[in-house]
């Protein structure tokens, strides 16, 4: 039964973060470079775009709830489970979702990257 | 990519696997919760370790926020990954702990899909949508 909790802190981990990157990714990309931004317009002209984003509050709140649901997981499990496991699951989700939503070029180099960093993810923190 | 834009991106590696660290660290001292009182997980907001984790991964999402602006999510999540080589080479080094041939095998992998992700470009170019084209050639003009 505790197996099943866990693995159910990581599947909520997963979907909540890829969710909440989704989301920011895509109010990052309306509101632009913030580094221009401040350029130009000043600290204050970026904190007034930023603070009236809609969906960067949604993906800020996706956040938090896998930040929870993360917290949750780490009282019953270990990192070196619970980490790896949601880390490698949230690349491949988030490049699913990425191509699905953002319509982000996710060319064959961005999808064998990610599949290595997965790979590697899961090789470096199973041992 | 400038200079700047690569340190955003290394702020993201230090504070993301810091915070997760102090986490976990936390959670050791909190202990298990129990299914049937999950509110008691906010009782963790106390402990020390929990607030200096929680600070870190403030500090992680200023600068994932950053670098969500100039570059692509499937280019900043793979970029970032290098956090998990960065630890593991700190425990063979720093803390003289033995890093196994799967390790090493996993540290190869990491490396080489930063490395492919790295050299592809940063951000997807949309077409401008029609009236915001015309207002771009009006401008240029």
């Amino acid at each position: 039964m505790r197996n099943l909790y866990i693995w159910f802190c990581i599947f909520s981990t997963v979907c909540a973060s890829t969710a909440g990157d989704v989301l920011i990714a895509l109010a990052m990309r309306r509101i632009g470079d913030l580094g221009q931004l401040q350029r130009k317009h000043g600290l204050l002209a970026v904190l007034a775009r930023v603070v009236s984003s809609g969906a960067l509050f949604g993906g800020i709140f996706f956040m938090g709830m896998a930040y929870f649901s993360n917290l949750v997981g780490l009282s019953w499990a270990d990192l070196s489970l619970l980490g790896p496991a949601s880390a490698a699951l949230t690349f491949v989700a988030n490049a699913i979702a990425a191509k699905l939503f953002l319509h982000e070029n996710v060319d064959r180099r961005r999808w064998f990257a990610t599949i290595f960093v997965c790979c590697g993810v899961l090789l470096l923190t199973s041992s | 990519m400038t200079l700047r834009k690569y340190l955003v991106l290394l702020a993201i590696v230090a504070f993301g696997s810091i915070g997760d660290t102090f986490l976990a660290r936390g959670m050791r001292d909190v202990g298990a919760i129990d299914v049937h009182h999950i509110v008691h997980v906010l009782s963790a907001l106390a402990n020390p370790w929990i607030i200096f984790g929680t600070l870190c991964l403030l500090g992680f999402m200023s600068s994932y926020m950053t670098a969500l602006s100039f570059a692509d999510l499937t280019y900043v999540l793979p970029a970032t990954a290098l956090g998990y080589v960065v630890m593991a080479l700190l425990s063979r080094f720093w803390l003289q702990e033995h890093v196994s041939l799967q390790r090493w095998a996993g540290i190869a992998l990491i490396t080489a899909g930063v490395g492919l992700v790295a050299g592809g470009p940063s951000r997807t170019e949309h077409p401008p949508a029609p009236a915001k084209a015309v207002e771009t050639l009006q401008e240029r003009r």
